[in-house]
């Protein structure tokens, strides 16, 4: 990879951002104050679906300290919010793309919809205001599962979305699947669920809009995991303003898992508003708001069919999912559950013929878009969850039957549209098993049997296409918009270094593992070295964080840059040393002449950049800062195993999770610790996912019955045991950091894990059908209707 | 929250006064009452604040019974020994509600005067036989709890303390709801010279008795005698944590628990 | 409607007219300007304002300001001297990576200090019984309870009585 200070690269280095968090000294959204503040408070819907009679602001408006209260109809101008994603049906035509008002127009559409902003002088004022306000509303019928929202007669969410379709689409070769079926020595089905998750990152969405009237200009703070992104679409798209005269700055940010990548109603609204009342206007979502409308995740309803020869190879793959975009098609809602679904659907695996079917439908809930993973746990759930059945149904080990389909040849063609450029599937799996103590289990199990509890083990061997993305591909697939990334490497003249990147970091790290890869390879200290990301003002451009891309693609964008740095640094250095530019070499921070010992530091070069009396300057510009733009050529593939252990207590239905075992593929990694971490959190979301969080709206009013935290059961401590986490290493071979990763393998690979060993503790049970969450409750009633007694 | 007016009080009679001349809530911890207010659920026009009444606070041992004051908070309780070498399973009760924070703000008369559904005090205070001490009189606690959110104390009555005979043998077993981690069935087991007492909170609109359990447990205090008793579901809480049947079904279970932990 | 609120705050005597409705973490962070103290939730569920009243970890969104009159109130920007040091706990949290976006740290570490000096030789289960007010999104809590227990072990017996102050 090119470093030249090799003990900085692997090294858990600690991170240089703690100290600010530590000492509660970050700067988060909320904490930004500006002069002549003013706060919004946003009316939403009580009801799920509604016609708007009339909204009457009139008393709101005289109301104390209120400056203005903005509804639908006065965002005149305004357009829609755009979905980035456009996906072409198999009916050849474009998706259904209903307009997605700001502030809602004619009608709700889910509970929480805004209707309203008001703005104040205090945030109490704004919400005293709000109360004022006279909605008329014609309540109508709602929809809000998926399989109602497809029947005959259902509340239509979208006179544009005739049916509550979006699109019907498909991948893979139907007649081949067929045709392999028809030859099957087993076949094994299963229809499963994959929950609704609410994201929950721990700092709420905010946002804080001003408008300098001096140069017409507009400065946004965000919790923006992609503060480019979201500058590009809300000009362009939405107001219809110069994208140069808006600044967007994403501060610190308190967690995101997908939630901040898309252009919301709120902060746009808000930036429309601010020049209306010459002030600065912050909103900070309160979290019942979060609960409401921020961006939820999965929602797949899914049928799946798996076809074995008499070895137990698979043959083929058949799978129809109903997917729900919720009210609204938020930013990349419409390729979480094809692009990013459907074509992990080959898994580890050489199955050769694989289709997949896959209908989008709105219903009156929240929308729906990327959540930690966002289309590839769904793809692993339902692939490790059939390959489990399988080798229950065909009584090969859970272990066996997934050797037996193995990918081992690389670069490995899937029938999907996906290329693995490399992988070792059976190196993760062999480790995994070994964490996990796979041997003794039959004896856990007994022993447990002996308490009167019930043991499960459960795999999951995952695999995620990250590193978004090749932008030819993607445009291909429907993409609006590209997939590269931006890093631009400045040296100042006494040789410190700012680097400033696309990606940005909200607990992931960046400002450690970017410098870490920068100070290696220019060898100088890591404390001269400087991330500076989530500024529109600053860094040149960013496609922003998602899809665990930041190292890969972002990382890479700066060892680009870097290259040029070096090359450029020869060149001066070849100069200064009166040597040919090809006799000059660079290692540990210094230029050499080879086979000499003449040398200049990289701070004298860097020096000479700035400073250049003795420069080549018919040649050669002066200064030393360079900018890089890298777009991918293929995919990522991350891949591992997770192994889970669960004791059920019948009696109670709890299921706790004794260990939980992790072995990951993500190439090369820089630093171990915050990989490490990132496994954690991933592997805790999963867990969630599968044991308690589950979002449920009441079938007939559109309510949110898990509206807070008081319903949506988010994971704590006690929830959770230590896990045991481990790496192996295959680099990946098209960026030259030879990394694939981190960010969300645990939430993939877990909730099948997990659920695989619940289905192991029910087969005592004879329970075949099962869906999460397993909460207490639910498996108790499942355990109870397995066996009345 | 709603704009109110805040008084602090100095002593009882000042706090009963103030409640009386007002109409206004008396905030004890605040770990409810704050919460709801935060929310809009509660607008009071005026709030007492209880917290500078200094004898409303502490614990006193008086050999056969054991009396807290209204405002002794969770923490307090859970970790006194006065408490764990009387009636120790008060202090483990104390120990599990709400959460370490919550521990050092709520307080036992704040939690008895809201009878929250879900809340733990009224089940400890039921299965002992505990008396309400206030502002007015003594109410014993099968008197004292009326409904969900209602009990038997005038708009300008105070707890003041509430007295628990030391029983022989006590425990209580708590299932959380996974999310809120309030009582989805909490069960108070106790063992007296006039016999068993069996109370249980979470499972129904407010704390209950359950006869069948008591004497279950009467002819034989054991956990398996517990296990055995089938209740009925009827009436229970059916939610979305938790089905009539379920919480039937684990009130055997936690009363068998706590039986075995006495 | 405003009163007036004395206390202490991270050492300092405070004196401060406030609107009763004020709760405390609006106090500390509008008019104190200690924005370490954060608010994640409406409900008194996450602990991401998580302080000291008196020594004990409390939730500042779900107390008045005028519930602190006269106390003293440690928030996390009180834990340090000063002199750019970690207290030995915030040092813990980082030498063992406790923390990813650092939003749920401040009540985390708040937090932790109050178990240690009720539990000053926690073991695993312990400590993550006793975290259950404090939620994190980003690290599992793998490494916060390390964390903890690292940062017990480096403050000592007669350290970890006091929380940390």
């Amino acid at each position: 990879m090119g470093a030249n200070e090799p003990g900085l690269i692997g090294q858990s280095v600690l991170r240089k951002e703690d100290a600010r968090f530590l000492t509660g000294t970050g700067q988060f959204t909320d904490d930004i104050t500006l002069p002549r503040q003013t706060y919004a408070f946003f009316l939403r819907s009580p009801h799920a679906h509604a016609r708007l009679r009339g909204v009457d602001s009139a008393k709101a408006q005289a109301a104390p300290g209120v400056l203005g209260v903005y509804t639908g109809a006065d965002l005149t101008g305004v357009n829609g919010l755009p979905c980035g994603w456009l996906i072409t049906g198999t009916d050849g035509k474009p998706m259904n793309e209903p307009p997605h008002p700001v502030l809602a127009q004619g009608k709700v559409r889910y509970v929480g919809d805004p209707v309203a902003v008001v703005v104040a002088e205090s945030l109490v004022q704004a919400k005293d205001a709000a109360e004022l306000i006279d909605v008329d509303y014609d309540v109508l019928p709602a929809v809000v599962n998926v399989v109602d929202a497809l029947k005959p007669g259902a509340p239509q969410v979208h006179d544009e979305a005739p049916g509550n379709r979006c699109y019907t689409w498909a991948l893979g070769d139907k007649s081949a699947v067929d045709a392999a079926f028809a030859r099957a020595a087993h076949v094994t089905k299963i229809d499963i669920v994959n929950n609704r998750l609410i994201p929950n990152a721990i700092e709420p969405r905010a946002a804080n809009a001003s408008h300098n009237a001096a140069d017409d200009a507009y400065t946004l703070y965000v919790t923006s995991q992609n503060p480019h992104v979201e500058r590009l679409l809300m000009t362009a798209f939405v107001l219809g303003l110069p994208e140069h005269k808006v600044r967007v700055i994403a501060p610190d940010v308190g967690g995101g898992f997908g939630s901040k990548i898309y252009l919301y109603p709120e902060e746009t609204a808000l930036v429309w508003a601010s020049k209306h009342v010459h002030r600065p206007i912050k909103w900070v979502a309160e979290r019942s708001e979060s609960f409401l409308a921020d961006a939820h995740g999965r929602d797949h309803v899914t049928h799946a069919e798996l076809a074995l020869d008499k070895n137990g190879k698979f043959l083929a793959l058949r799978v129809q999912t109903t997917a729900n975009m919720g009210a609204y098609l938020s930013t990349f809602a419409s390729c979480i559950p094809t692009i990013l679904y459907a074509t992990l659907l080959a898994g580890q695996y050489t199955t050769p013929a694989i289709f997949c079917e896959v209908t989008a439908v709105f219903t009156n809930t929240a929308p729906v878009d990327a959540y930690r993973g966002a289309g590839r746990p769904e793809a692993t759930y339902v692939v490790e969850r059939i390959v489990h059945q399988a080798a229950v149904e065909t009584g090969i080990a859970q272990d066996e039957l997934r050797r037996r389909n193995f990918i081992r040849t690389f670069p490995y063609q899937t029938p999907v549209a996906l290329n693995y450029d490399i992988g070792d599937y059976d190196a993760c799996l062999d480790e995994a098993m070994r964490m996990a103590d796979v041997k003794g289990f039959t004896a856990r199990k007994a022993e447990a049997a002996k308490r009167g509890k019930l043991r499960g083990l459960g795999y999951a061997s995952y695999i995620e296409a990250c590193g978004l993305a090749p932008s030819n591909i993607a445009g291909a697939l429907g993409a609006r918009a590209g997939l590269f990334e931006a890093g631009e490497v400045r040296v100042h003249p006494t040789g410190s270094v700012s680097v400033f990147t696309g990606s940005h970091s909200h607990g992931q790290g960046h400002e450690t593992t970017f410098a870490q890869v920068v100070a290696a390879r220019l060898g100088i200290p890591l404390a001269n070295v400087d991330i500076v990301h989530g500024d529109t003002g600053r860094v040149p451009f960013g496609m922003g964080t998602y899809g665990s891309r930041s190292l890969s693609v972002g990382g890479t964008a700066i060892v680009k840059a870097l290259d040029k740095i070096v090359a450029k640094g020869r060149k001066i250095a070849a100069h200064l040393l009166e040597a040919a530019e090809s006799d000059i070499e660079f290692s540990d921070g210094k230029f050499s002449v080879a086979g000499t010992d003449r040398s200049k530091t990289f701070g004298e070069i860097a020096l000479t950049a700035y400073v250049p009396h003795n420069y080549p300057l018919g040649t050669l510009e002066p200064g030393l800062d360079e900018t890089a733009f890298y777009d991918p050529t293929n995919f990522t593939f991350p891949a591992g195993t997770h192994i889970c252990e669960v004791e059920i207590d019948p009696d109670t239905g709890v299921v706790r999770v004794e260990r939980f075992s992790a072995c990951d593929d993500f190439g090369n990694i820089i630093n171990p610790m915050i990989v490490e971490g990132q496994v954690h959190g991933g592997v805790a979301q999963g867990i969630g996912q599968a044991l308690m969080e589950s979002c449920v709206y009441d079938r007939d009013s559109g309510q949110l019955l898990t509206g807070s935290m008081m319903d949506y059961a988010m994971p704590r401590a006690d929830d959770l045991p230590s896990f045991q986490v481990s790496t192996k290493v295959t680099p990946c071979t098209h960026n030259p950091l030879g990394a694939k990763g981190c960010g969300e393998a645990g939430a993939i690979g877990a909730p099948a894990a997990l659920m695989n060993a619940v289905m192991d503790a029910f087969a005592a049970r004879g329970i075949v059908h099962f869906d999460m969450p397993a909460s207490p409750h639910r498996v108790w009633s499942a355990l109870r209707a397995a066996q009345p007694n | 929250m709603y704009g109110f007016e805040l008084h602090q009080a100095k002593s009882i009679a000042d706090a009963t006064a103030l409640l009386g001349k007002t109409g206004g809530k008396a905030l004890a911890g605040g770990q409810s009452l704050v919460a709801a207010m935060k929310l809009r659920l509660a607008q009071p026009g005026h709030v007492v604040d209880l917290a500078g009444i200094t004898e409303l606070a502490g614990i006193r041992s008086e050999g056969s019974a054991l009396t807290i004051g209204a405002m002794t908070r969770h923490a307090d309780v859970a970790a006194s020994a006065a408490v764990k070498s009387t009636i120790p399973a008060l202090a483990s009760l104390a120990e599990g509600i709400g959460d370490r924070q919550v521990r050092n703000m709520g307080t036992l008369g704040g939690s008895l005067a809201n009878n929250d559904p879900a809340a733990d005090w009224p089940a400890a205070v039921v299965a002992l036989d505990a008396t309400i001490v206030t502002s007015k009189r003594s109410i014993g606690a099968d008197a004292f709890f009326r409904g969900m959110y209602e009990t038997a104390l005038a708009p300008d009555e105070l707890i003041t303390a509430v007295r628990f005979p030391v029983p022989q043998k006590a425990a209580y077993a708590k299932f959380r709801n996974p999310a809120s981690r309030f009582a989805l069935v909490g069960v108070f087991v106790a063992r007296t010279a006039n016999g068993v007492r069996v109370a249980v909170t979470g499972a129904g609109p407010a704390v209950f008795r359950s006869k069948p359990l008591e004497d279950a447990l009467g002819r034989a205090f054991t956990a398996d005698a517990a296990r055995a008793v089938e209740l009925p579901a009827a009436g229970l809480n059916n939610d979305l944590h938790g089905s009539a049947d379920y919480r039937a079904h684990l009130i055997s279970v936690m009363a068998a628990r706590a039986v075995a932990a006495t | 409607m405003s009163a007036t609120l004395s206390l202490t705050v991270n050492g300092k005597a405070v004196s401060a007219s406030v609107d009763p409705r004020t709760l405390l973490v609006e106090f500390l962070r509008d008019q104190m300007g200690l924005t370490g103290v954060h608010v994640g939730c409406d409900t008194a569920q996450c602990g991401a304002c998580t302080v000291h009243l008196d020594g004990r970890a409390i939730k500042a969104c779900n107390v008045l300001a005028l519930q602190a009159a006269g106390a003293s109130v440690l928030t996390i920007e009180g834990l340090t001297n000063g002199d750019g040091a970690l207290h030995r706990m915030q040092a813990a949290f980082r030498e063992c990576h406790a923390l990813q976006c650092g939003f749920c740290t401040p009540g985390m570490v708040m937090s932790a200090l109050d178990l240690c000096a009720r539990h000053p030789h926690a073991d695993e289960a312990t400590i993550r019984a006793q975290l259950d007010g404090n939620i994190c999104r980003c690290t599992g809590y793998h490494n916060i309870v390390k964390a903890v227990k690292q940062g017990a072990a480096a403050m000592g017996e007669g350290e970890v009585r006091h929380g940390g102050e």
